[in-house]
């Protein structure tokens, strides 16, 4: 307790106490380690390598990894260690424009739900039940097909699997905090239902999601590199790990870096991802234990 | 003999905030055939002492000093845990609190009778048969086809008439029930409690019963231990503590007795003040925030003062007059 | 129990009838029609019109809608494009490779999960659960097309013990066992986690209760308390997990297929958008949703048979 009461108020304090409990327990350092090793990586991509991603060098076609090629190189002599990086910029694209969008839709559906008339709370469940009945590879095929492979279907899918559960969370939530005694206090006093909604009940809800989110990262990153496995996401030569992957999994038999430099950088980041979101959680909101 | 021997026991939890003290010096003895309540408060200590007895404290709790003799051959404090799994059950039995949550809500119960036997050498049809017999005993209808029910298929007092069933079913020498009719109705209270008299007497097994009911002590009881926040206060025959009590507790407790009042309420109406905190235990008398006869010599620890032969309070003034008589 | 089911039963008819709008739904609003999907960039205006007309994409939405729905409760999914055969048969020959890939999945994560996560919780706090915890993380986290991958490399490629690809002889049942090996782990793997954290959560709530506290103080082995009275309640919520983790393992399947080149309906449905055969997979996606929330069913209906308490509700 002491140490929290010396230090000085402030900005810096305020950022640096969270940090600190994730540091302390050893499974959060590994992972916050793992996401900053990706996002360094994906950021700086040009920097750590002078190589093009998808330029095309027919006379150093499969080259195993070496001083030249750090990772090798693939079928069409592209340096992997350059599109294993750029391949993360893909990622975490996808990743963080999907579920911001994912967010703002299911806070939105969920406070309607939650906040809304009865029958339509209903028809909303319904829909979002219904909506989870689909096995998730299936949806993405399906939509694939109609639109065709592009990242806006990666991202389509992604948010269409992801919404219902932010706002079945939220949906909970504002039900619990529609009866509370703030909020009738807030009714009585005239305000109107979207400043309540703003100002009562989204800071309440916004924390736990915003765990579970990132919570959900991972699987996210799991969908888009699957769909660019499939060659149902990013076109080529667009550098996805999926994609790498795939061509990995063409050669596994005489190639098999490849395949490794593929798919390795998803294990470190899903694994990043769901270490540091478990400790978030563990740390922050206790109560989400289990979900 | 002596069925149960507790001497000077003491048990420790540690918390976060510091050991625990739950139970300071305990004396008390379980005579053969005899059944003695233990009362007192919520919080007095009775569950620390059950699971000391079984040993079954939980992993922060210790023994710190004393002993615990069982039919004047086992130190239960030193035993192993393989020898004391074999004394729990078919020579120290439990009938605990609740009925609801006591039996396995998945096992039936005429599983759970047979299981509880698994040490006997009798025969399937033997154990299934002894199951039946105890469940007659304790006055379930049709005690074949309750074998196949599930606990969630009967009500709460033949829930608890299962319980003592279970209990009673290896023939222990001793039985500890553990408030067995708190949960139930005073109806079921009176007719349980006469079974158990009954059984106990048939069986001829020592019993300690555990009560904040003084009633239900007074009516089943021949000794009585009164407890207050892990230390023995008191104790005697149930006519010395009713007709006689010596230490202020004790006269407090029978004073707030719902049955000498006029409204009946099931709970104790609490003495004023509360039960000091366990992990700073003040030196002197445990009592002596809440008690009307404090003195200055109450900064020190009370001696147990012998009034008759087996009757002891500990207390400095347990040999003077009381202002407060007792009448049963 | 009979009014239990049939309600339950009521409630999938929903969903399914709620998602089967939904699909349309997106069939419907999304940019690109099914008749110019099926017959690619060089085909003539003409050529599409008449498949349209075929397809009845011509009719008004309503009515187009009533007919999907229609149909696909009576069986009725359209026929493939380039053969005519109806789309049902087709699902249903492919159908039984993917429930034994699932069930593998199933027998994978039940066969490791509930031992480790009851030993994680036995010995809570020790070396042993902190390791079950990580591990259990790990394996949820990393997607199973990943591991499936690996699991080839690794098994199949570089030791050599098991098969890479298909599904095995027809008829020699330990052939396609051992084909089965491989895929069935990439899909219960991470299963195996799920599992495992979910019942030794259970475990340490169940080994709270005062019944087991009863049973501990009849002297029961520790043995039989463990497994028989506290395991036989800490597995019901894995029922209903694996009852919702069925959607996810059909997911998971959709890649083992594809990796090790088995048949099923993910590799169908792969196929068919790679010859762009658009009733084959709205078709899939169908049966998969339908099986599905059946499975779901299921999985409540087995928690009855487990917990007394549930069957006498019904």
């Amino acid at each position: 307790m002491s140490e929290v009461v010396s230090n000085p108020p402030g900005r810096v304090a305020e950022i640096w106490r969270p940090i600190r409990k994730i540091l302390r327990e050893p499974l959060g350092a590994l992972g916050l380690f793992l996401v900053l090793l990706v996002i360094f990586g994906a950021v700086f991509a040009d920097f750590l390598t002078s190589y093009d991603p998808t330029r095309i060098n027919p006379r150093a076609r499969f080259q195993g990894p070496g001083a030249e090629h750090l990772l090798g190189t693939d079928q069409l002599g592209r340096d992997l260690f350059a599109r294993v990086l750029h391949g993360g910029r893909i990622a975490l694209y996808v990743a963080l424009v999907s579920t911001a969008v994912s967010l703002a839709i299911g806070i939105v559906l969920g406070l309607i739900a939650g906040y809304g008339p009865r029958w339509l709370d209903n028809l909303m469940i319904l829909l979002f039940d219904a909506m989870k009945s689909f096995p998730t590879v299936m949806l993405a095929l399906a939509l694939v097909t109609l639109m065709g492979p592009s990242l806006t279907a990666v991202m389509v899918v992604v948010i269409l699997v992801t919404v219902p559960g932010y706002a079945r969370i939220i949906r909970t939530q504002t039900i619990a905090l529609k009866s509370s005694e703030y909020v009738t206090a807030a009714q009585s006093m005239g305000a109107s239902s979207a400043r309540i909604l703003r100002v009562h009940i989204l800071p309440n809800v916004i924390g736990p999601l915003v765990i579970l989110a990132s919570m959900d990262i991972p699987v996210v990153i799991g969908i888009e590199a699957g769909m660019s496995f499939l060659g149902l996401g990013v076109r080529p030569p667009t550098p996805s790990w999926g994609s790498i992957l795939n061509d990995g999994f063409t050669g596994i038999r005489d190639s098999a870096w490849i395949a490794i430099a593929g798919g390795v950088p998803i294990i470190i980041t899903t694994l990043g991802f769901t270490f540091l979101g478990e400790t978030l959680r563990d740390v922050f909101d206790p109560r989400l234990k289990g979900r | 003999m002596t069925t149960l021997a507790i001497n000077n026991l003491n048990v420790t939890f540690s918390t976060e905030a510091g050991p625990l003290h739950a139970l300071k010096n305990v004396t008390f003895d379980i005579p053969e055939n005899r059944i003695v309540g233990i009362v007192g408060e919520s919080g007095c200590g009775k569950s620390t002492l059950i699971n000391a007895i079984l040993g079954l404290l939980a992993d922060n709790g210790t023994v710190d000093d004393g002993s615990i003799l069982f039919e004047g051959a086992d130190e239960l404090t030193t035993l192993s845990a393989s020898r004391m799994r074999d004394l729990r059950g078919p020579r120290i039995s439990t009938v605990f609190q609740d009925p609801m949550g006591a039996l396995n809500p998945v096992i039936s119960v005429g599983r759970q009778m047979i299981n509880i036997q698994y040490r006997s050498d009798l025969s399937k049809e033997e154990k299934t048969q002894r199951a039946i017999d105890m469940l007659e005993l304790v006055r379930i209808p049709d005690a074949r086809a309750a074998l196949g029910r599930y606990p969630h298929q009967f009500s709460g007092g033949m829930k608890q008439r299962i319980a003592i069933a279970m209990a009673l079913m290896m023939e222990p020498a001793l039985l500890i029930a553990d408030e067995p009719t708190t949960a139930l109705d005073a109806t079921l209270e009176v007719t349980t409690i006469e079974l158990l008299k009954d059984l106990q007497q048939e069986i001829g097994c020592s019993v300690m019963f555990i009560s904040h009911h003084l009633g239900v002590i007074a009516e089943l009881c021949d000794d009585v231990v009164v407890m207050y926040a892990g230390e023995v206060v008191e104790r005697g025959t149930t006519r010395q503590i009713f007709q006689n009590p010596r230490h202020p507790y004790t006269a407090r407790l029978l004073e707030c007795d719902p049955a000498r009042q006029s409204e009946r309420t099931r709970h104790l109406p609490t003495i004023p003040g509360e039960i000091p905190d366990l992990r700073a235990r003040p030196p002197g008398c445990i009592f002596a925030n809440r008690c009307h006869r404090v003195q200055p010599a109450c900064t020190a620890p009370p001696p147990d003062a012998v009034i008759v032969d087996g009757h002891i309070a500990r207390c400095f003034v347990a040999n003077e007059p009381t202002e407060v008589g007792g009448i049963a | 129990m009979l009014t239990y089911f049939v309600k339950r039963l009521g409630l999938a008819a929903v969903i399914v009838s709620v998602a089967m709008f939904l699909l349309f739904c997106m069939i419907y609003l999304i940019p690109g029609d099914p008749a110019s999907v099926a017959l690619g960039p060089r085909a003539t205006e003409e050529m599409r019109a008449a498949l349209r007309e075929k397809m009845g994409l011509n009719q008004p939405v309503i009515l187009q809608f009533w007919n999907f729905y229609v149909g696909a409760w009576t069986g009725d999914l359209g026929e493939e494009v380039l053969s005519g055969r109806p789309v049902m048969t087709v699902v249903l020959e492919q159908l039984p490779f993917t429930l034994a890939l699932i069930a593998g999945g199933i027998t994978w994560s039940v066969a490791l999960g509930i031992p480790l996560g009851c030993w994680a919780a036995v010995s809570r706090g020790s070396t042993a659960d902190r390791i079950v915890g990580i591990l259990s993380v790990a394996v949820i986290a990393v997607p199973s097309f990943v591991i499936a991958i690996y699991a080839l490399l690794i098994f199949a490629v570089q030791l050599r013990w098991l098969p890479a690809i298909g599904a095995g002889e027809p008829g020699n049942l330990g052939d396609q066992l051992t084909h089965l090996i491989l895929p069935s782990l990439a899909v219960g793997l991470g299963w195996v986690g799920y599992i495992a954290r979910m019942v030794r959560a259970s475990m340490l709530e169940v080994l709270e209760a005062s019944h087991i506290r009863t049973a501990r103080a009849f002297g029961l082995p520790d043995r039989m308390i463990t497994y028989r009275y506290a395991l036989s309640i800490a597995i019901l919520p894995t029922v209903t997990l694996l009852g919702v983790g069925i959607g996810q393992m059909l997911s998971s399947a959709v890649f083992a297929e594809i990796v090790f080149a088995r048949p099923g309906v993910g590799k169908l449905v792969y196929d068919a958008i790679l010859t762009r055969n658009f009733p084959v997979v709205t078709g899939t996606v169908l049966v998969t949703t339908v099986l599905f929330v059946l499975l779901n069913l299921v999985a409540d209906l087995i928690i009855g048979a487990l917990d007394p308490r549930v069957r006498s509700s019904f």
